[in-house]
């Protein structure tokens, strides 16, 4: 396996608009005749099927969810990143770049993040023309917020619901393909497997969710678009749905996956109430603009936060990070959370929770302010804990977020495979080891509306289309293999719910391979994966039949696979001895308790290589060489 | 505490439906309605029983996939709550709730509590949408929108299309839902130029599925998750009237043709 990022020449700034004029183009008499699927329907899955349709290309678009409309974008809260300087505060496109490779830790591609920079700016002008309703300010003009990590403000967001609008945005522009005909759309249709032909990938093996029914499906490429793999540890604040699968069966056909130990540990969230929690809720980052964190200074301070006087509470961010205080970068909220906890000093049920806390702000601008900024937030917050943040202080705790790593991609956002895509979350590219807050939507826009459209018509240009379809023996042995898969899954027949597995896999990842992690607590995790995964295939309950909705062997299939992938999270995470953004490995930390980087041994992207379940994946490094900046270490004090 | 649950039971849209009753105990007040259906479809699976069917995904009341009539009121009887934020300390330890799927011709049932609404689809893609290429837009800036108007827009957009208004309504209508479409691309300067086309296509596909008619109930506004007002559905009627009695009404078609 050959890595070529394939990062054009040139100086950073000019290296897009170069790689652009060079890019080969289908000529729009052809275009048609090409046929694309999209998996997801994400923002970046949405945006880019919206706009391969827009510029002539056959395209279908899948989606397990019922309707576009519901894929796990909508849920994002804060904001999006644009460097527009609206508020002529210093920001410019370099700003941006510089905060996102310094956020990151200085393991993501410069390349790639510049472009992402420059793109940033198009993103906001596109979804004011769909109508996409952001704040804004008296005199009509768009308002921003900041976001952590960063001192300046270019957050766009509309309440606290920015990801709803701007993927209703995207749904809205693929609804319109639809309804022209141009995007033929698959809902409640889980993409199961990629085929691979000669070396290419031609298209995808897919089951009906409904009736069951499996079935090919031919194309000229293939775009994943499915989103991370948080939900690996159970909980999390991806929707129930959110899994692997797709880019852990690509990764089966060969694509390279990179730096998949790169987990995000999402520092506000609202602490697990007890033992049936399903899932976790995020409270937004923008929370920290206005909210101070906090602890007791003592130890097992049982009293309500209110009868705390200021003189004993520790707001130790703001102590330890004088210059960003609340708001610095996730990885480092959520692990100084954590160790506050470890210590004895965590507020709420089992002590694992710290404060987060609006009586200044209230007092500084007045209740309505805040109202209006978080008003939904705070309400969303009292639904599910009964208690009101205008009055006592809202209690908050990491939990795992969105995932850094994914599919290797070039820089046209393609795999290993050719012919095969990654956009969005699913891929590696652009956060390196911590993603900063608004970024994430930037990243899958920038990926769906600006990138792919342009890059996939130099690959497809040298294609044949249409070369194979549904009938060749490929997609026959492919198809019979994920059949066999099911009704394997069906037979087991054991005593074990898919969940209770799934709950042991989440708890096991969340100890040994979450927000620290140690090379002793790796190894056990390994050899504890593939016992686990061993005991699923031996034991677990799926019920139902094949050829029907059946819930239960959608979440087996999933599990089955986050089970294989577990085990290369690990691994990842046991070879990199070093500690970057989320990646803290405990052997590795500064006196004062922060990431101690190796950038001479492990300043590159790893990309493994699957060689089969339970066999040792090869390791493939892409050196990450830094020209535009001067590689430091991170400070945010 | 301990709740008496008669769900919906229903293999597939053709087959006879009912309800069957379970009791679910060892349940805490702080879980939500579908950690509910979670332990009772444990129960059910670890007595080799078929679990429920049921739309999730978010469980954080954004996505729109949960929904279910709870004691005859669609997402249940708390005031803007959708069902996956529904949590049992709304309930009273032994209470005997009836779960049934959204009802409308419009959303046959798949199975289950699991719906199809895949007409509220069809009705965004004949025109609840801005034609903008990509590419093509002007500078963000370019364009000012009166602070009032783009909040009005997004108290419209806020909807999550779970389809609470139409099971809501006696007459299964989705005025709400297509009201607020509507208004949140009509309250924009950049949704004016398609502004009569728009609401004639989407009024016209919603009467194709089969959604009836609104008799101003109000129904809808207190079922909806969001809170989205009906004064939208007075808006769309406006616009609706301004189109139709237009001198040159809008033509059925579809605007965007690339």
């Amino acid at each position: 396996m050959e890595l070529d990022p394939k990062v054009p020449a040139g100086p950073l700034a000019e290296k897009w608009d170069r790689h652009r004029a060079e890019l080969r183009l289908v000529s729009p008499a052809n275009k048609l005749k090409y046929h694309v699927i999209v998996v997801g329907s994400g923002l970046a899955g949405a945006s880019a099927a919206a706009s391969l349709a827009e510029l002539g290309y056959t395209v279908s678009c899948f989606c397990f969810q019922d309707s576009p409309r519901r894929a796990h974008s909508i849920a994002a809260q804060g904001g999006i990143n644009a460097a527009k300087n609206y508020q002529n505060d210093g920001d410019s496109v370099f700003r941006l770049f510089y905060d996102t490779i310094k956020g990151g830790d200085f393991r993501s591609r410069e390349a790639n993040v510049y472009r992402l920079a420059q793109i940033s700016a198009n993103i906001i002008d596109q979804c004011v023309a769909q109508g996409v309703p952001f704040a804004r300010e008296y005199g009509g003009l768009l308002a921003n917020r900041s976001f952590g990590g960063v001192q300046v403000s270019r957050t766009f967001y509309a309440r606290g619901q920015t990801g709803q609008q701007l993927l209703l945005g995207a749904y809205q522009a693929l609804s319109r393909q639809i309804g022209l005909g141009k995007v033929r759309m698959y809902p409640r249709t889980e993409m199961l497997d990629v085929v691979v032909l000669e070396g290419r990938a031609r298209g995808i093996v897919a089951r009906d969710l409904v009736d069951g029914r499996v079935r090919s499906y031919a194309a000229d490429a293939v775009v994943l678009a499915t989103g991370g793999y948080s939900n690996i540890y159970y909980l999390s604040t991806n929707a129930k749905g959110c899994n692997v699968t797709a880019i852990w069966r690509a990764h089966r056909r060969g694509a390279a996956f990179a730096n998949p130990c790169f987990t995000q540990i999402h520092p506000t969230c609202i602490p697990a109430s007890g033992e049936h929690q399903s899932k976790l809720t995020l409270m937004s980052e923008s929370l920290r603009n206005d909210g101070r964190i906090w602890v007791p200074k003592r130890k097992g301070d049982t009293r309500p936060p209110n009868d705390i006087p200021e003189a004993e509470r520790d707001y130790y961010l703001e102590r330890l990070y004088p210059s960003y205080g609340n708001l610095v970068p996730r990885d480092v909220a959520s692990r100084r959370a954590k160790e506050v906890c470890d210590e004895g000093r965590g507020v709420g049920p089992g002590g694992r929770g710290v404060y987060l806390d609006f009586r200044d702000a209230i007092r500084r601008l007045g209740r309505h302010v805040i109202a209006e900024r978080y008003g939904n937030l705070f309400e969303m917050y009292e639904r599910i804990t009964a208690e009101n943040p205008f009055e006592v202080p809202m209690r908050i705790y990491p939990a795992p977020h969105y995932t850094m790593g994914g599919l290797w991609v070039n820089y046209n956002l393609m795999t290993t495979v050719p012919g095969l895509y990654a956009i969005g979350e699913a891929n590696f590219s652009d956060h390196g080891a911590n993603r900063l807050g608004a970024s994430a939507l930037m990243q899958g826009l920038a990926d769906g509306y600006f990138i792919l459209p342009y890059t996939i018509g130099d690959d497809l240009a040298g294609v044949r289309p249409g070369a194979v379809d549904e009938t060749h023996a490929a997609f026959r042995d492919t198809e019979a293999e994920v059949r066999r898969r099911l009704e394997r899954l069906l037979a087991v027949n054991g005593r074990t719910s898919v969940d209770a597995f799934h709950r042991e896999l989440g708890r096991l990842l969340w100890d040994r391979c979450g927000m620290s992690r140690t090379a002793a607590g790796l190894e056990e995790a390994i050899a504890a994966i593939c016992a686990l995964r061993e005991r699923f295939w031996a034991d677990v309950y799926v019920g139902g039949r094949g050829e029907d909705l059946n819930q239960a062997l959608e979440h087996a299939g999933r599990v089955a696979d986050f089970l294989e992938f577990a085990e290369l999270m690990c691994r990842d995470a046991l070879h990199r001895e070093e500690s970057c953004g989320c990646h803290f490995r405990e052997e590795y930390q500064t006196p004062e308790g922060e990431p101690q980087r190796d950038d001479a041994r492990f300043g590159y992207v790893a990309a493994w290589e699957f060689r089969g379940v339970g066999e040792p994946p090869v390791l493939h490094r892409e050196p990450l060489a830094f020209e535009a900046v001067h590689l430091a270490r991170r400070s945010y004090v | 505490m301990k709740l008496v649950l008669h769900v919906w039971r229903q293999a597939g849209p053709a087959a006879r439906g009912g309800f069957v009753r379970y009791e679910v105990a060892d349940l805490t007040p702080d879980m939500s309605f579908l950690e509910l259906l979670d332990v009772l479809n444990q129960q059910l699976m670890a007595r080799r029983e078929e679990p429920v069917a049921f739309d999730h995904d978010c469980r954080e009341g954004i996505c729109g996939a949960c929904g279910m009539v709870i004691n005859g009121r669609p997402h249940g009887p708390r005031r803007a709550t959708t069902t996956c934020q529904l949590h049992l300390r709304h309930f009273r330890d032994g209470q005997e709730l009836w779960v049934e799927p959204w009802r409308a011709r419009a959303f046959p049932v798949v199975k289950d509590l699991v719906v199809d609404r895949s007409a509220f689809d069809r009705i965004i893609q004949a025109g609840g949408f801005i034609t903008v290429r990509t590419g093509s837009a002007p500078e963000a800036n370019a364009v000012p929108v009166p602070k009032r108007d783009a909040e009005l827009a997004m108290d419209a957009a806020q909807c999550i299309g779970c389809g609470a208004c139409v099971a809501a309504c006696p007459n299964a209508s989705a005025m709400l839902f297509v009201a607020a479409k509507v208004a949140h691309l009509g309250l924009l300067p950049q949704g004016q130029p398609e502004r009569a086309t728009r609401v004639v296509q989407m009024v016209a596909q919603m009467d194709a599925e089969g959604f009836g008619a609104c008799t101003n109930h109000g129904e809808c506004m207190a079922a909806c998750p969001k809170e989205i007002s009906i004064d939208f559905i007075a808006r769309l009627n406006r616009d609706y009237r301004a189109a139709v009695l237009a001198p040159q009404p809008p033509v059925r078609e579809f605007t965007g043709a690339a």
